[in-house]
Order: structure tokens, then C-alpha cells, then sequence
């Protein structure tokens, strides 16, 4: 059957038996690197149509339907559109940081990809402190967020800059205890062990009500982390106008919001594979002939399916809840996610040491 | 206790609360006969305005071209804006009468706020609004509109 | 470097929000002064929007003024139309037929549920919520409609004239309405469900922008802000025009005096203009639509006011006429204005979103204030 674990081991093989070693790996590299980009870009795509399309069904209108049949090239057209636009740089900016900030948020989006398990398989860095490596990795974007807020010599772009940074430092900590939780029933930081932990069952169905609620305080914290509504304080359109690429047009603004959909797509994947099972199908236990159904389903279609639902989740989120007060937001983080995190994750290593999970 | 008892029942109520709004969301994403947007370039053969719409002044010519309109200047005085100027001439009748009659009829739809005022001063209804509203031009010279047609008269009997 | 980064000798940072910013509603410049996140002063500047509408109505006769007032608070143009129509009648004295204020006052009400259906959309859009926007437009759309059908335009109607109204009301106007208000009642309580209940809009509502009853008052606020914070000024009920005596109807009033206090006051008085519309669409009058009044209106010399109760608060129309045709000066009290002059007292000490979600609970209409 079609899988993308055989279609990488044919071009493997193919690779290796007319190449010399050393440039069969470069040329491997170079295909890894442009699939990753086009994925990129491919993501970017389809997000940003569902968002639009979600978004028109939730507020009864039909969302975009010119360009192609049921508008799906629209973004395409807006994509084109904003690679022929301008980009504009205000005077006083610092060159260097403004210029750079968009290329750093879009590395870190680049740099999440790799341990993320994309099908049975297949895997770009297999690293054995993968949930390590992506906590770590994910901090750096608050990084870019700071540089282009304080660059663009722009007050509004500042207090969103500022509202971010406050905002992310703070959500790492729940996002990070609701991943320990996992870890702990896992026993291993490696994203492949914790997939294969799951062949049994998915940890949010093994892990009782904790594994529930862990799930939960991710989902909020990642929407956090994201800088998606109802926490999009640091682009709060109607208070900061545009916060932090208040001042950007055209590719960069366009590389940011790129990096805001890829990141969208990266924790939610993440969720996925520690919650859901990554790639894993659904199975029940007993039931044989549905079981056997269920593995008949690519493992890349389960894990995309899966992401796609949080996805969705996510994007039901925005176009429904108002937006939070900075202080209300931090409030929410310290006095219930982070408490109600932290006892989470005692009860956690009660089920993980006494063996109550299934 | 009590702390931790109001402590659970604030989470529970924010949580059910925020559910609450997220079902109406829901049923609306699932339910696509409530969408109510209309494709509008597209239905502009099915598109039925009210009949009091207020478009643009027009002034209805018989088959004939014979219209209603005396050169009274009613709704020139009545109009507020100044959208409306008329010019008129004194036509000579067979029977050797001279008669008052429009030259031109001069509409400024740039300066219209199509208040009415004008339909509702005519004495003889010669004037009324239409239900065009697709209005854009590429000049602005355009907008300026002569509402009698050329060689038209007034209507037998409309005094 | 100072001025070049904007800061106070005190290292305030100074932001100016608009004239063209999303929280603002139209070309409304806010100069704020900030400490960190919390506002320590707000100060409007006006005049980005003004078009002497006033002095514009020195040159126009007392038939015509009334249609320029649609273009100052355009989503209460009805309400505007009728004090104006109000303080010619005053002056010529016209007695207007039962029918013609029987349907001015639905009219005025259709206009106040459409006004606070905007509002409702676009305050909660401005704390974040982009949805119910969209869904206030839906029934604001049927309200639209019916005036289209009946006034012949949908924003700015411009259906009152001295002596009545313009033309009778459309054959389908009594079917429609009682359509609007079923369909209507169901659809208010989704409004609740959606927004008013939400945890997140309620703490961004509660305790923010407050006022007291005293400095209401002295900041001269009337309508729904006034009414929010205890202050009884429904002028349908302290002086009523055409047909409001005779109607049974609650002025809501409320104590807390903070931005939720607001929303829930308008929130009922949509519920109220219901009511007020349940009760005259079945009991129209028959008879004229309009008095017979002469074609040039002179008004004799002297002073005239009147005021109504539009969907932001008390607008009044003050005449003076010299015996002519044309007003010797008019002035017009405008709701939008003395509510604007309490916002820096109402947000000083709260953070920039409180500031957004009270200048979203003052119902604010940009030309309006600047006229």
C-alpha cells in the first residue's frame, strides 16, 4: 500500500546504490529541506483558507468563494498580492532587527518541524530529547516577537511586543507540566517512544481524568503561546491596532503571519502525538474487525486528521470568545492554570508510580 | 474549604459559560441553510428593490416623448442641496400663444442625498425616484444628467 | 529625543489613538497618556468630521433642515428627523393626526432597536469577539429592510415631515414588523447566551468605566450611560412627544454604574422597544398621515426647543427665528458629546483594553459629537 514510509526508503535505496555516501546524505538533506518548505507553504495555504472558511460558516456568511471553485485559490491570490507589494520600512526603525525579526519567527516554526512524527516512520530527527527540544525551541520565537515590536519605532508595536513577551513567558510553564504529565506516564522524552506507548490506546482515554485535564491546559496554554484569540493581546486589533507587525507589509508581514498558522499547526501536531496518539489509529479494545478497519487507514491521514481537528478547535476558539484583559490573562495563568497544573501533574506521578493508567 | 469549594464552582461556571457561547458557534458552522449573505454581483436579475426606493431622480417620458414636467421650479426651490436646475423657454404654439415651457432639466446626482423633497413638491408628477442604485462612474462629468430627452414636450393637458 | 519617542517629562508614554484606529468608531483622536499598560490620562480631539451642519441650516428652510440632521447621528437618523420635525410643529403649531404619531413612534423604536443592535456588534468586536457582529446584522438587516420598504431608504431616512410623515406606511409594514418581533425575541436570548453570560466579557465588563450618579449628572450624559448609573432621564417618560403618554413602558435604570450596568440597560430597552412596538402595531389609527400645512413654514419670532430620546440620550433642537423662513440660528444638543466628556473620567486608572471596552459601551457616533 502507498506510504510515505516506502516512498522515502525507495528513494533511499535509489540514492545510495548510484551516489557516493556523503552526497546521497546532501541530496537527502536538500529533498528534506524543500518538502519541509513547500510543506510550509502548503500550510499556509490551507490554514489560512479554513480559518477564513470557519470563520464565514460560524458568522453566517459563505467566506471566499471568487477565486476558483468555492474560492479555494483565494489565499493563493492573496499570497501573490503580497510578494508584488512593498515593503515598507518606517523611518527611525533599526534596519538589521526589523529586517531580521520575521526570519527568526520563521525559523523557529522550521526548527519544531523536525521531531514532529509525520506517519509511521517517518520523522525528520528522531532526537532522544524531543519534548525537551521542542519546549526549548519554542521560546525563541518570543525572541523574534520582541525584535519586531521594539525595531519598528512604534508605540503600539512596542506594547504588543511587550504584551507577548509577558504572555508566552508565562504559558510555557503550564504547556510545559501539561507535557511532563505525559512524559511521566511515558518514561522517555523521545516523541517516537511516547507514539509507540500509545499502540494500546491513546494516553488522553489511558491516562483517566487527569490525562483529560492535562489535555485541556495544553490546548489553553498553546493557544496562549500562539498569540491566538481570545490571548491575541499582542496583535489585539481593535486596542493595538496590529501589536507587534504593526509596521510590516507586504512578504514580511506575510512571512509573520505565515509563522502564526505554522505554529498553529506545530503544537497542535504536538498535542497530537502526546494526547491522541500521533499517528496512531483508533482502536477499541475487542473489537477485531473494526480494529482491522481502523489500521487499513494511512497512519499520515490519522495523524493529520487529528491535527486538523485541534486545529479546528483552536479556530472555534477565535471566533467565539471575546478577547482577555493582560491582567485577567496572567490571573487566569497563575492562579488557576498553573495551580490546577501542578496538582494535575502530583496526581499524575500517583497513577504513573502506582500503575493505575491502562 | 469553603475557599476551595468557591474556587471549583468559579472554574465549573467559566467553563460551562464559555461552552455555552461555543454551542451557538457550533450550530451555526453546522447549519448552512442559516447563512444569510447573497452573492450580489450575481443576483442582480432576482434582486427586487421596494418600489419607494429612492435611487435617482428620473423623469418618465411617455412613448411619445412627451413628459409631465411644466418648468414650474418647485422642486429646484425645494430641493436643498441645489441637485436640481432648470432652464426654460418660451415655446410658441401653433395658435401663435406664448407658452413656458423646460429647455433643459439639469440633475446633479453627485449632489443628491435623495431626500425626496423634490418628488414631494412637484405639482404634476412629473418627476419620481427609480430604484437604480448602481451609481459608479469614470467621470465625475458624468453624474451630471439632463432628465428631459431631446425633442420631447409636455404632456397635453398637464398644466 | 523626547518628543521623538513621545514621553511625558514624567516617562509617560504618549499614544494617539486615531483618527484612524478600529477601536474608535470613525475619525474620534484619543491622546493618551500611558504608565506601562493603565491610563492616566485621556483627551479627545475633536473636529476631524465637522461639517457646520448648523450654520448650513441657517440657509435652509424648515422643510429642508430636517434631512441634513440624518447626517449627524446617522443610525438614530429617524429620532434626529423627528426633533427636528417636533420644534417646527412647536413653532407653527401643527396638530399632528393620530395616525402620523402613531407611526413615528414605531418608526423611532425600529430606529432605537437597529441603533443598539449596531452597538451591541461593534462593542463586542471592540473586546475581541468578531461573531456577534455579524449575527446583530442579521436582524438588524430585517429592520432595514422594513424601513426601506415603507421610508424609501435604509440609513437616512428622512420619513418626518413637519405635520406628520412623508408618505403612509407599506401594506406588508404591520406584517413585517410582527415578523421582526417574534423572529427578534428568540434571537435576543441567543445575544445572551453568546455574549452576555460569556465569563471573559463579563470580567472585562464588570467594575470598568465607572461613574456615579453625581458626576453623570455633572458631565451632562444622558441616555443608556446615565441611566446605568442611577440617573432617571428617559425623556419619553419626563417629557413626552406625540404618543409616548399613552404607552406603558419601563424606563430601565440600573446602579452599578460600570460598563456591564450599560450593556445590560441597553440590552433591555431593546426588549422595551419591543414591547412598545407589541403594543401600537395592532392599533394604528386610521386616518391622515399627514396635517395639511402651508407650503412656506414661518416660524414667529421667538426661542423653540424640543427634545426626544434618541438610542444614545437626550437630543435637543433650540430655534431661534427672527419670523423668516429660515432659522435664525439652530443649535443641536447632541447625546454623543456630553457622554465623550466623561470618558477620561470613566477610564483613567484602567488598562487600554478598558478603555476600548468602555468608549464600546458609550455608544459613541463620531459625527454626532462633531456635527
Amino acid at each position: 500500500m502507498f506510504s510515505i514510509e516506502k516512498i522515502s526508503g525507495v528513494v533511499h535505496t535509489w540514492l545510495a546504490s548510484h551516489l557516493p555516501a556523503r552526497i546521497a546524505l546532501l541530496s537527502e538533506f536538500v529533498i528534506v529541506g524543500i518538502l519541509m518548505i513547500s510543506l510550509f507553504a502548503f500550510l499556509g495555504l490551507v490554514l489560512v483558507f479554513m480559518e477564513r472558511k470557519v470563520s464565514a460558516y460560524m458568522q453566517i456568511r459563505l467566506g471566499p468563494n471568487r477565486v476558483g471553485p468555492k474560492g479555494i485559490f483565494q489565499t493563493l491570490a492573496d499570497t501573490l498580492k503580497l510578494i508584488l507589494k512593498e515593503g515598507l520600512r518606517p523611518t527611525g526603525a533599526d534596519k538589521f532587527l526589523f529586517n531580521l525579526a520575521p526570519y527568526i519567527v520563521m525559523m523557529v516554526a522550521m526548527l519544531l518541524m523536525a521531531p514532529i512524527p509525520f506517519a509511521r516512520n517517518v520523522q525528520i530527527w528522531d532526537v532522544n530529547i524531543g519534548v525537551l527540544y521542542i519546549s526549548a525551541i519554542s521560546s525563541i520565537s518570543v525572541i523574534g516577537i520582541l525584535m519586531a515590536g521594539w525595531s519598528s519605532n512604534n508605540k503600539y508595536s512596542l506594547l504588543g511586543a511587550m504584551r507577548s513577551g509577558a504572555q508566552i513567558v508565562s504559558y510555557e510553564l503550564s504547556a510545559g507540566l501539561a507535557i511532563l504529565s505525559i512524559v511521566i506516564l511515558t518514561g522517555s522524552l523521545r516523541v517516537s517512544d511516547i507514539v509507540a506507548s500509545q499502540a494500546t490506546g491513546w494516553w488522553i482515554f489511558k491516562g483517566h481524568i487527569p490525562a483529560l485535564i492535562s489535555f485541556v491546559i495544553f490546548i489553553i496554554a498553546v493557544t496562549a503561546e500562539t498569540n491566538r484569540a481570545p490571548f491575541d493581546l499582542a496583535e489585539a486589533e481593535s486596542e493595538l491596532t496590529a501589536g507587534f507587525h504593526t509596521e510590516y507589509s507586504g512578504m514580511q508581514f506575510a512571512l509573520f503571519f505565515l509563522a502564526e498558522y505554522v505554529n498553529i499547526f506545530i503544537v497542535t501536531a504536538i498535542g497530537a502525538t502526546l494526547f491522541l496518539g500521533g499517528w496512531m489509529p483508533f482502536h477499541i479494545g475487542g473489537w477485531e474487525a473494526f480494529n482491522h478497519i481502523m489500521d487499513f487507514i494511512p497512519s499520515s491521514i490519522w495523524f493529520f486528521g487529528k491535527t486538523f481537528f485541534l486545529i479546528f478547535i483552536i479556530m472555534w476558539f477565535r471566533w467565539t470568545f471575546p478577547r482577555l484583559r493582560i491582567d485577567q490573562l496572567l490571573n487566569l495563568e497563575w492562579r488557576y492554570l498553573l495551580p490546577i497544573g501542578l496538582f494535575n501533574l502530583l496526581l499524575m506521578t500517583v497513577i504513573g508510580i502506582l500503575g493505575w493508567h491502562f | 474549604m469553603g475557599f476551595l469549594g468557591e474556587y471549583i464552582r468559579t472554574v465549573y461556571k467559566s467553563v460551562a459559560s464559555l461552552l455555552k457561547g461555543m454551542k451557538m458557534t457550533g450550530y451555526y458552522f453546522t447549519h448552512h441553510k442559516e447563512i444569510i449573505t447573497q452573492e450580489y454581483p450575481d443576483n442582480r436579475d432576482t434582486l427586487i428593490l421596494p418600489e419607494r426606493f429612492r435611487g435617482e431622480v428620473v423623469m418618465p417620458h411617455t412613448e411619445s416623448n412627451e413628459h409631465r414636467c411644466t418648468g414650474c421650479t418647485a422642486c429646484e426651490l425645494a430641493c436643498p442641496n441645489g441637485t436640481i436646475k432648470i432652464i426654460t423657454k418660451f415655446e410658441v404654439s401653433p395658435e401663435g400663444k406664448k407658452k413656458k415651457a423646460i429647455d433643459t432639466f439639469i440633475y446633479h446626482l453627485e449632489l443628491c442625498t435623495m431626500c425626496n423633497l423634490c418628488i414631494v413638491a412637484c405639482p404634476t408628477d412629473a418627476i419620481k425616484m427609480a430604484q437604480s442604485f448602481e451609481h459608479s462612474v469614470y467621470k465625475r462629468a458624468d453624474l451630471t444628467k439632463v432628465l428631459n430627452k431631446p425633442g420631447s414636450k409636455l404632456m397635453e393637458g398637464v398644466e | 529625543m523626547l518628543e521623538e519617542i513621545g514621553t511625558t517629562e514624567q516617562g509617560d508614554l504618549i499614544i494617539n489613538v486615531g483618527p484612524q484606529h478600529p477601536a474608535t468608531h470613525g475619525v474620534l483622536h484619543l491622546v493618551i497618556t500611558l504608565n506601562g499598560e493603565t491610563i492616566k490620562k485621556v483627551d479627545p480631539h475633536l473636529g476631524y468630521i465637522h461639517r457646520s451642519i448648523e450654520k448650513m441650516c441657517e440657509s435652509l428652510t424648515y422643510r429642508q433642515f430636517i434631512y441634513v440632521t440624518s447626517r449627524m447621528d446617522y443610525l438614530s437618523s429617524h429620532i434626529n428627523n423627528h426633533g427636528c420635525a417636533l420644534v417646527v410643529e412647536k413653532g407653527v403649531q401643527i396638530e399632528v393626526p393620530a395616525r402620523a404619531q402613531v407611526i413615528r413612534v414605531l418608526m423611532d423604536e425600529l430606529t432605537r432597536v437597529a441603533s443598539h443592535l449596531l452597538w451591541w456588534g461593534a462593542m463586542a468586536m471592540d473586546v475581541g469577539a468578531i461573531t456577534p457582529f455579524f449575527h446583530a446584522f442579521r436582524e438588524r438587516e430585517m429592520i432595514n429592510d422594513i424601513m426601506e420598504e415603507t421610508c424609501g431608504a435604509r440609513l437616512t431616512m428622512n420619513y418626518m415631515v413637519p405635520g406628520g410623515v412623508m408618505a403612509d406606511i407599506h401594506p406588508d409594514f404591520q406584517r413585517k414588523v410582527k415578523e421582526f418581533v417574534t423572529e427578534f425575541k428568540s434571537k435576543i436570548d441567543e445575544y445572551d447566551e453568546l455574549v452576555t453570560g460569556n465569563i471573559i466579557f463579563q470580567s472585562r465588563m464588570k467594575g470598568v468605566g465607572f461613574i456615579s450618579k453625581e458626576d453623570a449628572i455633572s458631565y451632562g450624559c444622558s441616555g443608556p450611560v446615565a441611566r446605568a448609573s442611577g440617573v432617571s432621564c428617559d425623556i419619553r417618560k419626563w417629557y413626552p412627544y406625540d404618543c409616548y403618554s399613552q404607552l406603558k413602558f419601563e424606563e430601565v435604570i440600573r446602579t452599578e454604574g460600570d460598563s456591564y450596568a450599560r450593556y445590560l440597560v441597553r440590552m433591555e430597552e431593546m426588549r422595551q422597544s419591543l414591547n412598545i412596538i407589541d403594543q401600537l402595531i395592532d392599533a394604528i389609527p386610521e386616518g391622515e398621515f399627514q396635517a395639511k400645512t402651508k407650503a412656506v413654514l414661518k416660524l414667529p419670532k421667538g426661542e423653540f426647543y424640543t427634545m426626544v430620546e434618541t438610542a444614545r440620550g437626550e437630543f435637543g433642537v433650540y430655534v431661534v427665528s427672527e419670523g423668516g423662513t429660515t432659522p435664525y440660528r439652530i443649535k443641536f444638543r447632541s447625546p454623543g458629546f456630553s457622554n465623550l466628556s466623561a470618558l477620561d473620567h470613566m477610564s483613567v486608572g484602567g488598562k487600554i483594553g478598558d478603555l476600548v471596552a468602555t468608549m464600546g459601551t458609550l455608544d459613541l457616533v463620531i459625527p454626532d459629537i462633531d456635527r
